[in-house]
């Protein structure tokens, strides 16, 4: 079947060859303790709506290594086909390379079948490899899309569970989020309506949450097309500087200079035509 | 409702055995955010902190300045854990307050941060959770300011940055203030206008890259003529 030429499931999942050689190291010898490196997570608020006409999509851009700010203006909305994204929550190169690898899978099988891949398709491949790989894959996904069957909005946990309801949030911030989305949720709303909602909720997952800040970008998806909206609210905080920060060249002490002259012989000379515009 | 893992297979109550002592763990301490910033000048003292109260990735308050006025002349800037923030700065109240009805004048500065060195050690062995910053001037009206760890050791210098985004503040004083790092440049004195204006700056950089810092930032400007104080909004988010 389609699927199967598209999926080639890899023989062994993750190498844990190292992982008696971690416990060694962090327990330590008598020099000292050596902590692993910790993977950067988003620490995010990302929700979705099913509304009249399809599906909004929302995130916020900041990504957290524990308490540092990484990145003030990452995209959390991932492109999976032209009529489908994906939010994604937890270990940044985690919901980057998942969803990137379900994009290409997708990819193939609409060259392979010439269809457009239909959302529930996108979340059957997510949970496969996610169940596959126990939990170790940190990607808490919000799945979107339009397709021939309807608007649908799909959440895929990293376990590989999955739920299908009309509005979700997900991220640290899913909190305030779902409050602002129970709140003021209805079925069938108009697209401004349903913009301003996530909006909202984004917002106040932001504002309550310590992990998510920074931007709102929006993305809506209809049978006619997509809406990448990014940013859709920047952020009101910039303050100014007051003063300007600039250094005279000169003020970093220069202590040694050595100049190497690289000796370069000719080999071999060609001269090749080129075509232009008015020549016969 | 009685829950069904209460009863083994033949309806009885299951027999509990006793696998011995189980650790649960407990911490008596949380770490609630924050930064302190102090900075001393030729007759002037800064101590500046933002007001942002957090624990884990939530927010307690937006509203809780870490800088305490304890005397005319003096302010203590205390970050870490809130708990003990409080209960460092009733005792401190409760030291100064005794000092002054059986000396019949105010601790210095210096005298303040003495105190407060032997204050920490007396909990060398459950530590007050607090980085402690105080600001002030001295006896001759220079500014002064001491930086101490949790545990009581102090030393007096010209500015210092403590709590949560100090390794983000420091390395800018150093290179602003100190001049550090840097050749032909003209070292001049640092002026209160200029001091006010770096702590503004260095604290919107901070609230950018820090999350437990932001809210707002509240500066005590300490001179011979008294205590001043300024409000100046930072990130909310």
């Amino acid at each position: 079947m389609a699927l199967s030429c598209v999926l080639e499931p890899a023989l062994s999942g993750f190498n844990f060859e190292n992982s008696t050689r971690n416990i060694v190291l962090e327990n330590g010898s008598e020099e000292g303790k050596i902590k692993a490196p910790k993977p950067m997570k988003t620490g995010t608020t990302i929700a979705g709506v099913v509304y009249k006409d399809g599906v909004v999509l929302g995130a916020d851009t900041r990504a957290t290594s524990d308490e540092v700010v990484a990145d003030k203006m990452c995209a959390k909305i991932h492109y999976i086909a032209p009529n489908i994204y994906c939010c994604g929550a937890g270990t940044a190169a985690d919901t980057e390379k998942t969803t990137e690898i379900l994009s290409s899978n997708l990819t193939i099988f609409s060259m392979n079948s010439g269809r457009n891949p239909r959302v529930v398709m996108a979340v059957n491949i997510l949970q496969d490899m996610l169940f596959r790989y126990r939990g170790m894959i940190g990607a808490h996904l919000i799945l979107g899309g339009v397709d021939c069957t309807g608007s649908h909005l799909y959440t895929v946990g990293p376990y590989g569970s999955m739920d299908k309801v009309p509005y979700l949030a997900m991220g640290s911030g899913n909190l305030p989020a779902m409050g602002i989305l129970e709140d003021r949720f209805k079925a069938n709303m108009d697209l401004e309506e349903a913009k301003s909602l996530v909006s909202d909720a984004i917002h106040a997952g932001i504002m309550s949450d310590l992990g998510s800040g920074n931007n709102i970008d929006l993305c809506v998806i209809t049978k006619e097309g997509v809406d990448y909206i990014r940013p859709h609210k920047e952020s009101p905080f910039n303050y100014k500087r007051q003063a300007k920060y600039k250094y005279k060249p000169g003020t970093t002490p220069v202590l040694t200079k050595t100049v190497t002259q690289v000796e370069l012989e000719l080999l071999d000379e060609t001269v090749q035509m080129m075509e232009t515009a008015g020549s016969s | 409702m009685i829950s069904a893992q209460a009863y083994g297979e033949n309806g009885k109550m299951k027999e509990y055995h006793y696998t011995g002592p189980v650790e649960h763990k407990f911490s008596p301490y949380a770490f609630n955010g924050g930064t302190v910033l102090a900075v001393a000048g030729e007759d002037f003292a800064i101590v500046a902190s933002d007001t942002r109260l957090s624990e884990g990735y939530s927010i307690h308050s937006r509203d809780s300045p870490k800088c305490y006025k304890l005397t005319d002349t003096t302010v203590l800037g205390c970050s870490g854990f809130h708990g003990d923030c409080l209960t460092l700065t009733k005792i401190i109240d409760a030291r100064l307050k005794m000092y002054k009805h059986s000396n019949n004048k105010t601790m210095t500065s210096g005298a303040i941060a003495a105190m407060l060195s032997t204050i920490l050690y007396g909990r060398r062995f459950f530590p007050y959770y607090v980085y402690n910053i105080i600001g002030g001037l001295d006896e001759e009206g220079r500014g002064a300011v001491y930086s101490f760890d949790p545990v009581g050791s102090y030393q007096r210098d010209t500015y210092k940055a403590g709590g949560s985004a100090s390794a983000m503040l420091q390395p800018l004083l150093d290179n602003q203030i100190g001049f550090k790092n840097m050749e032909n440049v003209e070292e001049v004195p640092l002026t209160l206008e200029k001091a006010v204006q770096l702590v503004k700056d260095v604290f919107i950089s901070a609230a950018e890259r820090d999350v437990y810092t932001g809210d707002a930032l509240k500066i005590c400007i300490i001179t011979k003529e008294g205590i001043r104080e300024e409000i100046v909004p930072l990130r909310k988010d």
